[in-house]
């Protein structure tokens, strides 16, 4: 029997070149003759641009080029939308206003590039820039989501006449016939502000014109390296075959890598064209912080329906999107939060609806999460309320509400962000809930531990909430599989890798097929010249799309080598077997032929072979979800409070999770912990603050808190449950967000029951422990 | 760009001789000069301590230091802790422990680990979480690198 590396924690390929310093990434790449770009980003949020002097900063030594928006002439056009609305989406408002490669007249976001500098070193280019002299007239700023859509708001494109960029209603059921009926009916506000994915890498691009050949080569920290390829193919006028971008090692993505055709990565090819050199921009922290993507602002208004014995009769949600200056994502986001408002439960009638609105401020598109830790918020706040206005356990009425095991697929008729109902395919919730229960030691704590350490003073709380998570969405993405003569199996897919252990995983899946060790297949990913089909890595898709087209593709070379082998050996397909990187008889082991051999034998140098033969041990293959899988999970934790600095110290934290087929534990339990660390960062350390003049106020690592080592919990306990997806042969489910998106609804519930003060709620994300304690305090003095 | 100053560092063993601006970062020096480019750069404000080398022994963050400063002195950067057929135990453990993934932030990490385990051979999980607290990383939640610390430890010291 073949080996069994699926399900196995196999060390990984990719690690010995990361730790020694051997690995690749955008940064590293040097080439003869490179220039180097600096860019002039916006000091307003919100100004006309009356006029740009470039003298100065032409005339510097080593300056190259500097270019203005008027400099671009005809290829100054917005970027096309990445995303489009969901054309099954009926009755909308959409007001697309995609990026733009230069500020022209105008500046909507602090950030935002208005001229870039060319020059023979990052030091020159960046003096260059500062000689730049722009004149700007200021204009009214426009920050907060409410106040955009009021009549005498400011507005961000005065040609619109309104700051709505979109307006999108959904419903399931009837609420309002629901709300009738309804022995308890709950209304709050819920607030959830913006936070930074703060990859450790920052944006970065090199970019090679070779006027000989006419090709272009750009190393880029993308997640998305074909639709890049394709794009800028369009843009400068070039066929594909003719631009190559590779996604090397990339530093962490987390969304925002995801962006294409953004200022830097238009322009930049523009000019390696012009000036015939290669041209290397990296961005830097503090750019990071100003001109590369964010989330998560969103105002609700949550209303929620429950019968007296706790079950939850309807939802309803109308809330406001912030989308910030422009709206190249489209509607994914505000999609995703209505898609995951229902969460675990059995919510009957659900109506939602939701406005995007343009402010000024940076760009909002996916961030780890992407709209689903805000809607399972909402939800799991609501369970909060109802459990304590009907006086039942919090986890007893998260019990009753749980979709029972044999209701999948369950139909939400709600349109997701993959333009589909959005369906859950399967999914197995009460026993994850008892699992988390069990493991967090639930009850215990809440009839021992917690009467006692209260009595000793101690604010300590528990929290328990389920969640689920979208992953796995089409459309599709490939993977080619070539036994190579060295016996060696080489391995190509499109998606690019961000940390996700794809040289890894994705290895097991073909070496289980093919019989050869996981270190003898050499995977590529991310590089348009190996494979130029598929999309990018993005909704947790990885594992699950690009994973079940490898699985295919190796099943093809799978069944290749086995009818060679037959001929070769002469021997029936039933009595072979693959292992050890060779074909032998199964009852007669020194009759084999090794995989190199074999390779070698299918692609004859001389000599006739059948009509319709292919060469060579390969097989390419697709898949192509008919919708995404849901993954899900339930976090739990035990948290305590200082009351005086209110400082949280999170005891004990434990997640049962379900992503369906595990291919590597060790890897999933790493998607889980680092997830988990983003959600605590963006749930009490991390808030990007914007002042009422649209400046980020905390633009630096200095002031804006990415979660350390001391700030995590001792240990993140993890079970597994694998309930297999019906809708991929692997039966796999993804769970690159699953460890952000409870942690909001947890701690939250974990802190109102740490700090037990009469009508504290907190209905708001980011905490910190100043906001936390404004919001004590006000609770107390409303008693 | 006259003002060029001649500069000699020690790195991994190597000898450099280099004529460097004044204003060069350290970071930038080793990257872009001597092609160590192990040494990652991901705040150029001494915070997240990516770029930490080690500087006649001591991590230091070479984001926040200029190239002449190094002039005579001797720096030890990732290159020069092990490679991939040979690789020291700490880096043996980080892989054992899964304690890294999108690997950017590695480089850093170890550099810093390296003098802590030296300095305190059999630290404590508290110890190790607080040794780590100076670096940022984005991906793992940390927890896989103090057991890897942990790992590191007790094979160093059974040597």
């Amino acid at each position: 029997m073949t080996a069994k590396y699926v399900g196995q924690p196999v060390k990984r390929n990719e690690d010995p070149r990361l730790l020694t310093g051997q690995a690749l990434f955008v940064d590293d790449v040097h080439l003869p003759d490179m220039l180097h770009a600096a860019f002039l980003r916006s000091d307003y949020a919100h100004a006309r641009i009356l006029s740009i002097d470039t003298t100065a900063a032409k005339e510097m030594p080593g300056v190259v080029a500097v270019y203005t928006a008027e400099d671009l002439g005809d290829f100054w056009q917005p970027s096309p939308m990445i995303v489009q609305p969901p054309p099954t989406l009926e009755d909308i408002v959409f007001n697309p206003r995609p990026q733009i490669p230069l500020a022209k007249d105008m500046v909507r976001h602090i950030g935002d590039p208005v001229a870039v500098v060319i020059a023979e070193s990052r030091y020159i280019a960046e003096d260059a820039a500062e000689q730049i002299w722009v004149d700007y007239e200021p204009l009214e700023v426009v920050t907060d989501i409410e106040k955009a859509l009021e009549p005498d708001s400011p507005l961000v494109y005065e040609d619109l006449g309104t700051n709505l960029a979109s307006h999108v209603r959904q419903e399931k059921g009837n609420y309002a016939a629901a709300a009738k009926k309804a022995d308890l009916i709950i209304k709050r506000r819920m607030v959830i502000d913006r936070g930074a994915a703060a990859a450790m890498e920052n944006r970065g691009i090199v970019v090679d014109w070779d006027a000989k050949t006419q090709h272009m080569t750009m190393w880029n920290t993308t997640q998305a390296p074909i639709p890049i390829r394709n794009g800028l193919a369009a843009t400068l006028g070039l066929s594909e075959h003719q631009v190559r971008v590779i996604a090397p090692f990339v530093g962490g993505g987390f969304g925002p890598k995801i962006m294409l055709l953004q200022p830097e990565e238009v322009l930049l090819p523009w000019a390696a064209m012009r000036l015939c050199r290669p041209i290397k921009w990296i961005e830097d922290r503090r750019e990071n912080f100003l001109g590369t993507t964010q989330e998560r602002g969103q105002i609700h208004a949550v209303e929620a329906a429950f019968s007296k014995d706790g079950k939850i009769l309807g939802l309803k949600d109308i809330f406001l999107h912030d989308t910030g200056a422009y709206n190249p994502y489209g509607l994914t986001i505000p999609l995703n939060t209505q898609t995951h408002s229902m969460g675990v439960y059995d919510v009957p009638n659900f109506y939602t609806e939701f406005k995007v609105v343009f402010t000024n401020k940076m760009i909002v598109t996916p961030v780890r999460g992407a709209g689903r830790p805000q809607g399972i918020f909402l939800v799991e706040r609501m369970m909060d309320l109802a459990a304590k206005e009907l006086g039942i356990d919090p986890v007893e009425i998260r019990r009753r509400n749980l979709i029972p095991a044999d209701a999948f697929p369950v139909h939400h008729s709600i349109i997701g962000q993959d333009f589909i109902e959005a369906i859950y395919d399967s999914g197995n919730f009460q026993p994850l809930v008892e699992k988390a229960r069990l493991l967090i030691g639930y009850d215990k704590f809440v009839t021992e531990e917690q009467p006692k350490l209260r009595a000793a003073g101690k604010h300590i709380g528990i929290g328990l909430a389920p969640f689920v998570e979208s992953t796995g969405v089409g459309p599709y993405e490939g993977a080619r599989i070539t036994v190579e003569s060295s016996g060696k199996v080489n391995l190509v897919t499109g998606v690019g890798t961000q940390g996700q252990s794809h040289f890894t995983s994705f290895a097991q899946i073909a070496a289980e097929q093919l019989g050869v060790a996981v270190q003898d297949v050499e995977v590529t990913t991310g590089d348009t010249d190996q494979f130029h089909w598929g999309t990018g890595t993005f909704a947790s898709r990885g594992a699950v799309v690009a994973g079940n087209a490898i699985f295919a593709a190796a099943k093809r070379v799978r069944a290749k080598i086995l009818a060679k082998a037959s001929e070769v050996l002469d021997a029936p397909e039933e009595e072979l077997e693959l292992k050890d990187g060779a074909i032998r008889i199964a009852d007669i082991p020194e009759k084999s032929i090794s995989l190199g051999e074999l390779a070698m034998l299918a692609n004859p140098l001389r000599g006739a072979v059948e009509p319709g033969t292919e060469p060579g041990l390969e097989a390419t293959e697709y898949f192509g979800p008919k919708y995404g899988t849901t993954a899900s999970g339930v976090a739990a934790m035990i948290v305590e409070v200082d009351p005086d600095t209110m400082l949280i110290d999170i005891k004990k934290f434990v997640i049962a999770h379900d992503c369906g087929t595990v291919i590597n534990p060790m890897v999933v339990d790493g998607q889980i912990h680092g997830g988990v660390s983003m959600g605590i960062g963006h749930s009490f350390y991390e808030q990007l603050i914007y002042d009422e003049n649209g400046q980020l106020l905390n633009a630096s690592f200095m002031d804006y808190l990415v979660p350390r080592s001391t700030d995590m919990p001792p240990s993140i306990e993890i079970a597994h449950q694998e309930t297999k997806s019906p809708l991929n042969p692997m039966g796999s489910k993804g769970v690159g967000e699953a460890g952000a998106i409870p942690i909001p609804a947890v701690l939250a519930q974990a802190l109102e029951n740490a700090l037990n003060i009469d009508g504290l709620e907190l209905l708001e994300m980011p905490l910190s422990p100043g906001r936390l304690f404004e919001l004590a305090q006000a609770a107390k003095n409303r008693d | 760009m006259e003002n060029l100053i001649e500069i000699t560092v020690t790195v991994n063993g190597t000898e450099y001789h280099r004529t460097v601006e004044p204003r060069m970062l350290l970071s930038d020096f080793l990257r872009h000069e001597l092609n160590l480019t192990g040494t990652h750069v991901g705040c150029e404000h001494g915070v997240c301590g990516s770029c930490t080398i080690l500087f006649d022994g001591d991590p230091v963050r070479s984001c926040l230091m200029f190239a002449v400063q190094a002039n005579g002195h001797t720096l030890e950067t990732v290159e020069g802790l092990g490679t991939p057929d040979a690789m020291h135990p700490l880096q043996n453990a980080f892989r054992e422990k899964h304690a890294l993934q999108c690997g950017f932030c590695t480089p850093g990490f170890l550099m810093s680990l390296k003098p802590f385990l030296e300095q305190n051979p059999n630290p404590s999980r508290d110890e190790i979480r607080e040794a780590l607290s100076g670096n940022l990383c984005r991906c793992t939640g940390y927890e896989n690198m103090v057991d890897a610390v942990a790992l590191a430890a007790e094979e160093m010291r059974n040597g």
